[in-house]
């Protein structure tokens, strides 16, 4: 089968645009945070709409988008935040596979819901394995496109493998996510958490002030954490924490007592203790907050938040299963 | 032996209670030894100061089945066996513009800066875990006069290379990032090369010693590092 290569210019590049996949794993021990698509919901149906495997690398978009002009035929999926995203003057239909032209542009507008947006197009984007992912890790200028975000004049490859169901495409297009799994962003959301078993870390008001407060995502957010602005939570001050290793959706405590949620850049370790962790099926909706969006929180047993995770997987895979395909470059 | 759950899909399994030699000795142990095994669905394994981090697949492990063979899975390692860490000398230029805190240092330790050199490099120094940035290396322990704490407000930019201190632990920038160590010199060696067989220098539970050298060598290092040359190796023994 012709390899199928798509071009595609980067006209503008949006506010901060950068190629993610589901993150580099297995050099945290290193020090190497896992990046990777801060909604991964939203990159896995984006790749499945449009006959990617789940892990092929996007474009994850924030707040602003870029405008792409594109030099060959393709298909794309536009998914989770909506940033009124256009094709040549119409307007995208997100969660939904459709065919782009050679000469089509892609444009984003304003902000209407969500904070990411992920772009996904047949074959995925051709970026060289950096550590086993293509991820973009801006801080140490790892993977994507030479560690940094997208840049106008920047020219994207892709098609980084041939896909199996390329004789299908009339199948793919205009195939798109149940709206009974369309995840209902929200500028002000609810989020799932597991609470930590060491409640010697903090003083006994923390918890529950904790579950009933409103935090403020603070301007100072990026993809490595959100400042919450909010009701102190009160650290037992006897306690002498030592650094362990973090996981995304970790909310942990600095001195201050304001707590910092963890997100997928995140360090490695921490040396601030933890009150809580987001249950992951929860995480997309805290990947498509921005500044000034509020959270409140709510506790959840780890079986429960397993057994969500499960279950919407399997609700998934019913509506679009998992591709496989035969991958030249890994 | 502790195990901390970490939300739904990570575990910390705590081996000790204190920053000790020992204890990190069978964290790195036990995380090499988890590593080995190779289970499906363990995407990461940390070892940190004290504990392990455990990360895991949800959809491939439950907690209850994990911590069974977590526990399983002896944390008691002949010392025979115990890998030996490898043993690194870290060219260091102290003072000056590569280190712009050796004054500041010298005053709070009440010795000359030469002086603070020669403490600082006189140390075998234990790689206790990486985090931070990638490859960013937890040394310890500093010599109890050294032990200064850090500044109160972070620098904007440390240089990569900058070998810093705060409290009790001395530990090198590998990428430019904020610090708020106190800087005391800067090695031309990189630590974290994105391409390369070796991306990352130091692995948990190598030894450094540290070594005091002028600018002609720096100046020479950094050439040759920026050539892609191979890092400086000593040469294999047990230690």
């Amino acid at each position: 089968m012709k390899r199928k290569r798509t071009e595609i210019d980067v006209v503008k590049p949006g506010w901060f645009t950068t190629i993610q996949d589901l993150g580099r794993y297995g050099y945290q021990r290193y020090g190497m945070p896992v990046s990777g698509a801060m909604d991964r919901f939203a990159a896995v149906v984006g790749n499945r709409l449009v006959g990617n495997p789940d892990g092929a690398a996007v474009l994850e978009c924030t707040l602003k988008g870029p405008e792409l002009f594109f030099r060959d035929d393709t298909r794309l999926a536009v998914t989770g935040a909506d940033l009124s995203p256009t094709l040549d003057g119409h307007d995208v239909p997100l969660w939904e596979c459709l065919n782009v032209r050679r000469g089509g542009r892609l444009r984003f507008g304003m902000r209407r819901v969500g904070f990411r947006c992920y772009l996904a197009i047949s074959g995925g984007f051709d970026i060289p394995v950096v550590l086993g992912s293509r991820s973009t890790h801006c801080p140490s200028r790892t993977g994507g496109l030479d560690g940094r975000p997208l840049r106008a004049g920047d020219l994207l490859l892709g098609g980084s493998f041939d896909s199996d169901v390329d004789g299908d495409v009339e199948r793919l297009v205009g195939r798109r996510l149940p709206d009974r799994l369309l995840p209902r962003y929200d500028r002000s959301v609810m989020l799932r958490v597991v609470l930590d078993s060491r409640r010697e870390l903090f003083q006994d008001a923390a918890v529950s002030t904790l579950l009933r407060s409103v935090y403020t995502v603070a301007p100072q957010s990026n993809r490595m954490g959100y400042r919450l602005i909010g009701p102190p939570l009160p650290r037992a001050d006897t306690h002498h924490f030592i650094s362990e290793g973090t996981v995304t959706g970790t909310l942990q405590v600095p001195a201050d007592g304001q707590p910092i949620l963890l997100m997928v850049d995140r360090q490695t370790t921490g040396g601030y203790p933890p009150i809580a962790v987001v249950i992951s099926v929860d995480l997309l909706f805290a990947a498509q907050l921005g500044p000034g969006d509020t959270v409140r929180f709510v506790s959840c047993s780890i079986v429960e938040a397993q057994a969500l995770l499960r279950t919407r997987g399997y609700l998934l895979d019913a509506a679009l299963p998992p591709i496989t395909v035969n991958r030249r470059s890994l | 032996m502790h195990l901390i759950p970490l939300g739904d899909s990570a575990v910390t399994v705590e081996l000790g209670e204190a920053v000790d030699p020992d204890v990190n000795a069978r964290v790195v142990a036990y995380a090499n030894r988890l590593i080995e095994q190779g289970w499906n669905g363990i995407v990461d394994v940390v070892p940190t100061y004290r504990s392990i981090t455990v990360h895991y697949d949800p959809i491939q492990w439950d907690l209850t089945t994990l911590t069974d063979r977590l526990l399983a899975l002896s944390c008691s390692y002949p010392r025979e066996a115990e890998p030996q860490g490898t043993l690194h000398e870290i060219p260091i230029l102290y003072g000056g513009d590569h280190g712009p805190d050796l004054e500041a240092i010298a005053a709070f330790a009440g010795l000359e800066p030469s002086e603070v050199v020669t403490l600082h490099s006189s140390v075998c120094y234990r790689v206790y875990m990486l985090g931070f940035t990638p490859g960013f290396p937890y040394l310890g322990l500093l010599p109890e006069k050294l032990a200064m704490p850090r500044l109160p407000t972070p620098r904007p930019r440390v240089p990569p290379g900058s070998v810093g201190l705060a409290d009790r632990q001395t530990g090198i920038y590998p990428i430019a990032t904020p610090g708020g160590w106190r800087l005391i010199g800067q090695t031309p060696i990189p630590l974290y090369r994105r391409s390369g067989l070796d991306p990352f220098w130091l692995k948990p539970g190598d030894l450094v010693r540290f070594r005091s050298i002028e600018r002609d060598e720096f100046e020479r290092l950094s050439c040759e590092m920026a050539h892609d040359h191979d890092r400086p190796q000593l040469r294999p023994r047990r230690v």
